[in-house]
């Protein structure tokens, strides 16, 4: 598969919505973290850190999905696993810790405040990648 | 806050949304040109210029009330929800399926969230 040809499966069908709700994401936990860090950060410096790295990994997934190339396809593979453990690691310890986190982040108690859409997001996301992957559709069907 | 406008935005927001449902359903992107692609986008410009008179109208007011709210993150929000139309239109008509349609009801219920947790933060209520 070429590579125009790949950037447009990649973006076309499911995946504008998939890239529309991650940019979604990026902005909303960009600007939780912003705010966060930048007024009151001394209040539960590891839960805005990890907001911080949410927000960043949003950021690369989307760009990644965005660009749609077979390398930038790799490093959206890459943030959705880091994603995808965040949301588990930090929702599990969230809920039997919750003094460690005073403070709400996107990927607290699996996602929650969110819908819950934190923990399903980069499983869509993985499963897109996959689909859309060169060949896949060929093998798969 | 601000005499029910943000209510009322939020109902707006809601409706479009079904709207952008019905389009969905009926797999008819609202592309300009057509009568009814027209009316839904010259509806949802209200929307949108609806959201800009809260953001300056809640700017004045956050500039002029002396209780406790959290500024930076309510201005924020204020001007942050002027982002999520224009996107999703561009975002959506570039795509003429039924998914790219299915962006607008993400869009349209994007704003009445981002509307709910303004009134939320302008009043007080707990969370970031």
């Amino acid at each position: 598969m070429s590579e125009p040809t790949l950037r447009e499966a990649t973006r076309s069908g499911p995946g504008r919505l998939l890239i529309a709700v991650y940019a979604l994401f990026a902005l909303a936990a960009c600007a939780r973290s912003a705010v966060q860090i930048g007024t009151h950060f001394e209040r539960a410096p590891t839960a805005y850190l990890l907001s911080a790295l949410a927000a960043v990994v949003y950021v690369v997934a989307t760009v990644g999905l965005v660009r749609g190339s077979r390398a930038s396809r790799r490093v959206a593979v890459v943030s959705c696993a880091v994603e995808l453990v965040g949301v588990v690691a930090v929702g599990a310890f969230s809920l039997l810790h919750p003094a460690a986190f005073p403070d709400a982040t996107v990927w607290s108690l699996f996602g929650r405040g969110y819908g819950f859409v934190p923990l399903v997001l980069p499983v869509l996301g993985l499963l897109w990648i996959r689909r859309t992957a060169p060949g896949a559709t060929r093998t798969a069907q | 806050m601000v005499d029910g406008l943000t209510t009322t935005l939020n109902w707006f927001a809601l409706g479009m949304a079904l709207w952008s449902v019905v389009l969905v359903i009926l797999l008819r992107p609202p592309l300009p040109g057509r009568p009814d692609g027209w009316a839904f986008l010259g509806v949802l410009a209200l929307l949108e210029l609806g959201l800009l008179v809260q953001a300056v109208v809640g700017l004045a007011r956050l500039a002029g009330t002396d209780r406790e709210v959290e500024g930076l993150t309510f201005a924020g929000y204020l001007v942050g929800v002027l982002l999520v139309l224009p996107i999703a239109v561009f975002w959506s008509l570039t795509e003429r399926t039924r998914w790219g349609v299915a962006v607008l009801v993400v869009g349209c219920l994007t704003v009445a969230v981002l509307n709910v947790r303004l009134a939320q933060v302008w009043t007080g209520a707990a969370g970031v």
